[in-house]
């Protein structure tokens, strides 16, 4: 149907500048999900359940602190896998993105930042708790704590930005670029939270330092470090495949 | 035809920059309504504690950085508000200059505006709580206040240029600006208590660079992150 | 169009333009070359991706696949080729609080130009709304910022003018003086892409038609081969019907 006379001199360049057709094929719709049971997630269900038990019942208690320390086998490793595993995972997922454009990337960080989200609100919740028998206080600015505080707040409001973008590129480009920004934010919020503590002293604070850990609280440590990994993991996976299965029937609605 | 050479940055920069401030001049209602509420800010927050338990000079530099910090969304938010209305931006985005020139353009003009709520509000605070700014202390003050504006500016450009056409604009401005504010804003509060409680300058050295690290860092950042928020 | 090695590029050329969003193939390969001084009429019904196709033409949107050249260098890479584009949409492009004048004068200085503010008033004469230039934005009626708008996009005399219905709002005075100015810019050698819903104004205008439908140009051909008469018949089959 082409009028020759309105195509290009010297033949049509088809070889595109931007890459060709990459955009359109990773744009193209989500892989179907799989069927049958999520035996990842019960295992890692399983795990925790697991080393819970372990640490209740099995590990030793803690002279000084009593109890009460047996939440940190909850806390350590909620905090392991949200601020060294699931937030980088988001920040890198959202550099990639910027680079390669792939939507899978957008869904990887999205999934990332909600299940860190709800590993950090352990951890939130879980610190106060063992602080206020330990430390005598709910709250005392602990270095760590704060800094997941305040990354509770930029995950909540990265959540918050890519529930009011309709578009679909356009809101994973936002959410990239917030990740990407709140990676360079957190030494600042580490310097920050350091001048805060210096100029307005702290209770002393009594924490086992894990090195002195004896051998049976070592392994329940690790063990649940691995559990919750594990447990990280599928509750990833799951959240990926639901937010799959979202986009294909998003995509099935709009082409009716 | 071809007499015109497309402007440099720094040139369509100036252009831009100026072409905001002469809006907002025309305009004048976010600046009035940012000051307006800067100085309401100061009175209730000076009501609100008791005279005899708390000094004022321990309240003033905290007062005064939340303060600058709300005014300074207030007066963010619209910075993109009017490239929205017919599509202005369109008419930035088809000529020939760069898209960070435009930002820092925008982001130059926000300066202007926080620089002028706090050259109204820091006298104020200093009116209300009996500051001793009689030695050298306001010129410290300035200091610090321009150095925190810039960290503030940059990224609340760029997340004014992101919200502008969200739900929730008003809402979620703030929510995601206010924990980059954090390190601004802790060490310019530290380092005011300090300048007022007569300390030599040499102490808050650390802050100023905590304060120029952050603008320079997030200067750069949200400069070549702006062109991400634009249609592709 | 075999060209000898001599032969200067087409002052526009789109070549395998492509955009999708998402899974909706809004411009779907469309191809096409404007010597100096033509003009395409586009004409098509809502959607078919003909605000799309313009504003990939203008710098302002990124092809997912092809390209659009002015004389021959790709838009997008360098905004010195931006510089030759000038856009007429259907929003006008104002900022509503700056006067008629400080709208095409600050638009003249994106545009580098050496004299802004002769350039500016020159272009608000072109329109018929010198008189107006005084005026905010925002206290012209719709006519007359349509106006402005097309001042504020002429004003660097572009090689290349996009307008995306622009006759919409404007009366008698204001299309005659529209038309005059794209004529003048014709005779100087721009290339105009004019996107509308008006057969005849289109037809009076274009040296080229194109009809554009589903992300895809349809029926195109040189004005000379349109019968007047035939034409929004045949139009309306093609747009209506599953050719």
């Amino acid at each position: 149907m082409t009028n020759p006379s309105l195509v290009a001199p010297g033949g049509a360049r088809t070889a595109p500048p931007f890459g060709g057709d990459r955009r359109d094929a990773v744009s193209a719709a989500p892989p179907r999900p799989a069927a049958g049971p999520d035996l990842l997630l019960g295992a890692g269900l399983a795990a925790v359940a697991a080393t819970l038990v372990r640490a209740i019942w099995f590990t030793p208690v803690e002279a000084m602190q009593g109890p009460a320390q047996k939440i940190f086998y909850v806390h350590v490793p909620s905090a392991f896998v949200a601020l060294y595993v699931g937030l980088p995972l988001v920040a890198l997922a959202s550099v990639l993105y910027l680079w390669l454009r792939d939507d899978r990337l957008d869904r990887l960080a999205a999934s990332a930042a909600e299940v860190s989200l709800v590993f950090m609100s352990v951890v939130l919740v879980t610190g106060p708790i063992w602080g206020k028998p330990v430390w005598g206080t709910w709250w005392s600015w602990d270095a760590r704590l704060t800094l997941t505080l305040f990354l509770w707040f930029v995950v909540v409001g990265y959540l918050v930005l890519r529930g009011a973008i309709e578009d679909r590129q356009q809101r994973a480009r936002y959410s990239a670029v917030l990740g990407v920004l709140a990676v360079l934010l957190v030494p600042f919020i580490h310097l920050s939270v350091y001048l805060f503590r210096t100029l307005h002293p702290q209770p002393i604070v009594l924490k086992p330092s894990a090195p002195s850990l004896p051998p049976e609280m070592q392994l329940t440590l690790f063990a649940a470090l691995a559990a919750f990994l594990l447990f990280f993991g599928a509750l990833l996976r799951t959240r990926v495949r639901l937010a799959a299965e979202q986009e294909l029937l998003a995509l099935q609605q709009e082409a009716l | 035809m071809s007499a015109a050479v497309a402007p440099s940055v720094l040139a369509t920069a100036l252009l831009v920059a100026r072409k905001d401030l002469l809006i907002e001049y025309r305009t004048r209602s976010a600046f009035l309504a940012a000051l307006t509420f800067a100085l309401l800010a100061v009175v209730i927050f000076r009501f609100s504690w008791d005279p005899t338990a708390v000094a004022a000079i321990d309240l003033a530099p905290g007062v005064l950085w939340v303060i600058f910090v709300f005014s300074g969304l207030l007066g963010l938010h619209r910075s993109f508000g009017g490239e929205q209305a017919d599509r202005a931006i369109d008419g930035l985005l088809a000529a020939p200059v760069s898209r960070e020139a435009i930002f820092l353009g925008k982001s130059a003009a926000n300066l202007v505006f926080v620089a002028a709520v706090q050259l109204v509000a820091i006298p104020a605070v200093a009116l209300f709580y009996d500051l001793p700014v009689a030695g050298g202390e306001l010129p410290a003050i300035l200091l610090v206040a321009l150095l925190a504006a810039v960290g503030l500016v940059a990224v609340g450009t760029l997340f004014s240029a992101m919200t502008v056409n969200t739900r929730l604009a008003e809402l979620l401005l703030p929510m995601l600006a206010l924990p980059f504010f954090v390190p601004v804003v802790t060490p310019a509060a530290l380092a005011t208590a300090r300048i007022l409680a007569g300390r030599p300058l040499a102490e808050i050295g650390g802050m100023l660079k905590l304060l120029g690290g952050f603008d320079l860092i997030f200067v750069v950042a949200c400069t070549l992150a702006f062109p991400f928020t634009l249609e592709e | 169009m075999a060209g000898a090695p001599s032969t200067p590029p087409p002052a526009l050329e789109a070549v395998g333009l492509r955009r999708v969003f998402g899974p909706r193939r809004a411009v779907d390969g469309v191809a096409f070359a404007l010597a100096p001084g033509e003009c395409l009429a586009l004409f098509g019904p809502n959607g078919a991706g003909k605000t799309t196709l313009l504003r990939m033409l203008a710098g302002l949107l990124s092809p997912t696949a092809g390209e659009a050249r002015v004389a021959g260098r790709p838009i997008g890479e360098d905004p010195a080729v931006r510089a030759r584009v000038g856009l007429i949409s259907h929003h006008s492009l104002l900022y509503a609080a700056l006067t008629a004048r400080e709208n095409v004068e600050f638009a003249a200085r994106l545009y580098g130009l050496p004299n802004p503010a002769a350039a500016a008033r020159q272009a608000l004469e072109r329109m018929r709304v010198a008189d107006r230039a005084e005026t905010p934005a925002r206290r012209l009626s719709r006519g007359l910022q349509q106006r402005v708008s097309i001042a504020r996009a002429m004003v660097h005399e572009p090689d290349v003018v996009l307008l995306d219905e622009p006759f919409t709002g404007l009366d008698e005075l204001g299309a005659r003086a529209l038309t005059e100015a794209l004529t003048a810019l014709r005779a100087h050698g721009a290339a105009l892409v004019l996107v509308t819903h008006n057969l005849g104004e289109g037809l009076a205008l274009g040296t080229r038609v194109a009809v554009m439908r589903q992300g895809r140009l349809v029926d195109e051909r040189s004005r000379a081969a349109v019968d007047d008469r035939t034409f929004a018949a045949e139009y309306r089959a093609l747009v209506e019907g599953g050719s």
